[in-house]
């Protein structure tokens, strides 16, 4: 049932130790001060679908030992160079990774969404990503002749965490043109979503924000964090903070530097 | 004119997609981003430009699967891959060197290669750095294959492959020589090259880019991809985003 929380970390409360989160990806509302809620708190062992890559937030999370599987198609700080601390644990064997390839992910949780077991993809064949992916089934299309095709199984996550531009007081959350939110919010048990302001009134009853908003139905909890995507931009809110990542990536190459950040950035607790 | 290596890259780039309807481009490809709305200026709006994680430069309202459905409905033409290692077969890795178990190092991941190489009808490699580190003769993992057995659907592959040093292009499971870019040589190339290739008798050198498309990539161009790319933008074109978003 949904509520409005009284803080963020009373929102956070049904993602615990060991579920199946679901996060969207470096530029689609990545809830970074929810994130940085999560790690003070010390969660472990999650198992982290990026949707369907991820950027500095897999990274922090990987870095500060909350990860323990990692699904998604990529991880890297873009412009900024690769995810160090993605990159460490890879080579350090200290996190389990699930390799996929983008459409994969949006596939299996469409699955979810739709309340059947497994989807078709074309691709794949003749890929090490499938080779190293023990869950994939091929088979021959029961509609085609000779015609092999990947199965993938549906992705039904315990928790979907985003952060969005607004929402009202029923819970109906605006998430724009960024759609793949809401086949999360459908997919998963369990919705958090972190927002920059609340709305007057319904965002139902306007037909132009009703085709953009995610009902309150899926959505479990509701926290206001302004400006929760930074250091990462909101669609069409705002952008960036290139010099933020620029000094994360610098910092984060480091054991010691990923320290200081975390003490900077996420455990010293109010931040710009 | 003189011009920046990255200018005439993009120029070739532009030149490979040729007259389609729709390019796209994904993640960290700040170059054949500037070739395809390079292209787009040259069409006067077409082809349609699709430049993943740029809200201004997509159309897409079904969110970011909207790419991968687009493309599975054969409505992408042009597409571009890079990777970690590329061999001479085609084959892409963007996940890792050495062996998979105690891999030695570890790239982003395979992104959406392993389903875009295969239904987007003309894949454009490129990989700036050319070197026997990352042309290989054997890539060490396949995010995804240059070919596949007859049976597999298979709309798509590579066509070309463009490194700092030359163009390739990519037919019946090879890669041909077909320009040196200026200031470098086929020796050179053939130094530097972990994989076998074809070379014609005669490879001519890579044309620079006119007067003209300088001008549009550096006054037009360059601006609009200041949005998607700032730090490239300001390395190559010395251009900053103008206000805080």
């Amino acid at each position: 049932m949904f509520e409005i929380a009284k803080s963020l970390d009373e929102a956070l409360s049904v993602i615990t130790d060991g579920c199946m989160l679901v996060v969207p990806r470096e530029v689609s509302g990545v809830p970074m001060e929810a994130t940085r809620a999560l790690i003070r708190r010390g969660i472990k062992n999650l198992h982290l679908v990026a949707l369907p890559t991820s950027s500095l937030q897999a990274d922090l999370l990987i870095g500060a030992g909350c990860v323990e599987t990692l699904e998604t198609s990529a991880v890297s700080l873009g412009e900024y160079g690769p995810a160090p601390r993605f990159t460490a644990a890879i080579l350090n064997g200290t996190i389990r990774m699930k390799d996929a390839t983008c459409p994969a992910l949006h596939a299996a949780l469409q699955a979810a969404e739709k309340g059947v077991p497994f989807m078709p993809l074309r691709g794949l064949i003749g890929s090490d990503v499938l080779k190293y992916r023990d869950d994939w089934k091929v088979i021959d299309s029961p509609f085609g002749d000779n015609d092999p095709i990947v199965l993938l199984p549906a992705i039904k996550p315990d928790v979907a965490l985003f952060h969005a531009a607004m929402a009202d007081r029923f819970g109906n959350v605006w998430i724009g043109r960024t759609r793949e939110l809401s086949t999360m919010a459908h997919a998963a048990e369990k919705t958090v979503v972190t927002v920059e302001r609340m709305h007057d009134g319904n965002l139902l009853d306007d037909p132009a924000l009703a085709a953009g908003t995610l009902p309150g139905f899926y959505v479990d909890s509701i926290a206001l964090a302004e400006r929760g995507a930074w250091p990462l931009p909101l669609p069409d809110q705002y952008g960036a903070d290139a010099a933020h990542l620029a000094e994360y990536a610098k910092l984060a190459a480091t054991e010691d530097g990923f320290a200081q950040y975390l003490g900077k950035h996420v455990y010293a607790k109010q931040v710009a | 004119m003189t011009f920046r290596p990255e200018e005439l890259l993009a120029d070739q780039i532009a030149r490979l997609i040729g007259g389609v309807r729709h390019v796209a481009v994904g993640n960290a490809s700040p170059i054949p981003a500037a070739a395809a709305l390079l292209a787009r200026e040259r069409g006067k709006g077409r082809p349609y430009v699709s430049l993943l994680g740029s809200p201004k430069n997509t159309f897409w309202t079904d969110g970011a699967r909207e790419l991968f459905d687009c493309a599975g409905q054969g409505r992408i033409d042009v597409f571009f891959l890079s990777g970690g290692q590329i061999d001479g077969h085609g084959n892409v890795n963007l996940v890792e060197i050495g062996d998979h178990d105690h891999p030695k190092l570890r790239f982003p991941g395979s992104f959406g290669s392993a389903y875009l190489y295969y239904v987007v009808p003309k894949v454009i490699l490129f990989r700036t750095e050319h070197s026997r580190r990352t042309l290989v003769p054997q890539v060490d993992y396949i995010s995804a294959p240059g070919a596949s057995a007859p049976n597999v659907f298979r709309p798509g592959g590579p066509v070309a492959l463009i490194t700092n040093r030359c163009l390739f292009s990519f037919a019946d499971g090879r890669f041909t020589l077909r320009s040196v870019h200026p200031g470098h040589t086929i020796d050179e190339v053939m130094e530097h090259t972990g994989f076998d290739f074809d070379k014609p008798a005669h490879v001519p050198e890579t044309p620079a880019p006119s007067a003209e498309t300088l001008t549009l990539l550096r006054q037009t161009v360059a601006p609009q991809l200041a949005e998607l790319y700032p730090q490239f933008a300001k390395q190559v074109f010395g251009i900053e985003l103008k206000a805080a978003q």
